[in-house]
């Protein structure tokens, strides 16, 4: 697992590639937990474009800083899930208290507009 | 039956990745669907890190067992380990029991919720075994068909 992170005004832009599962788990929650501390004003956004995989162990870790981040009333949102990801954020029922945007293969197309 | 494996490898969280791509990738030789085996992939990931983290409790030592059948119905997994077993298979079973508040206590829900059958068995000081069973469905073709 890599994590690249890019700093904005209001908010840290992390994107993870690799699965989150027990053995990413640790370092992961060590990592965004530095950026947490590094950068205290500012908003965390996950891009799990690069995440074909998740479970309970890579769950917890995003749950973990949600509830570290809204205790700091900041907040935490997750961009480019993937279907495969998004079926198990579901059931876990994070995505009903986890702000979550899909990955372009999951979103419905847009029609194009007819000439 | 179409085919059987066996793999068997130290209670290590790197591990856990090696058991579900292996399985996933007999799964493929079935009938499954992408979504399918992704599904498939996120029980046996939690049927592992169960044993690693609570059956041998962060040792290194132990040994897992993922012993996988294939035939043209679906396909059993029977996840075992040799470690220090549950105490009460019912109270483990439920949502959010899990005393690191870092862990969700989902495992077994997940596991439940992917497949389509769980049985644990499991004795205090002799190990657990986790059997899970997928059978293949035609929905994801069908729909496909009528798309």
């Amino acid at each position: 697992m890599t994590i690249i992170h890019s700093v904005h005004r209001q908010y840290v832009h992390v994107r993870i590639k690799g699965d989150l599962d027990l053995k990413t788990a640790e370092p992961l929650r060590d990592s965004l937990d530095q950026l947490i501390d590094r950068y205290g004003d500012k908003d965390l956004v996950l891009d799990l474009e690069d995440v074909p995989f998740i479970d309970s162990s890579g769950l917890g870790v995003v749950l973990g800083r949600y509830r570290r981040l809204t205790q700091q009333n900041r907040s935490l949102r997750l961009e480019g899930v993937r279907p495969s990801v998004k079926v198990v954020l579901e059931l876990a029922g994070i995505d009903s208290i986890i702000s979550i945007g899909e990955s372009p293969e999951g979103r419905p197309t847009t029609p194009q507009p007819q000439a | 039956m179409l085919n059987r494996v066996q793999l068997r490898f130290l209670s290590l969280a790197d591990n856990v990745g090696l058991a579900r791509i292996a399985v996933a990738q007999l799964a493929g030789q079935a009938r499954f669907t992408l979504s399918d085996i992704e599904e498939i992939k996120v029980a046996v990931s939690e049927a592992v890190s169960n044993a690693v983290i609570h059956g041998y409790q962060g040792r290194a030592d132990g040994w897992i067992q993922v012993d996988v059948t294939l035939d043209e119905a679906g396909i059993e997994i029977l996840v075992e380990d040799w470690g220090v077993g549950i105490a009460d298979i019912q109270k483990a079973r439920e949502p959010g029991h899990s005393a690191d508040p870092e862990r969700m206590g989902l495992g077994f829900v997940f596991m439940e919720s992917f497949m389509h059958g769980l049985e644990v068995e499991s004795a205090l000081g002799e190990g657990t075994r986790v059997h899970m069973r997928r059978f293949v469905t035609w929905s994801g073709e069908l729909s496909r068909d009528v798309q």
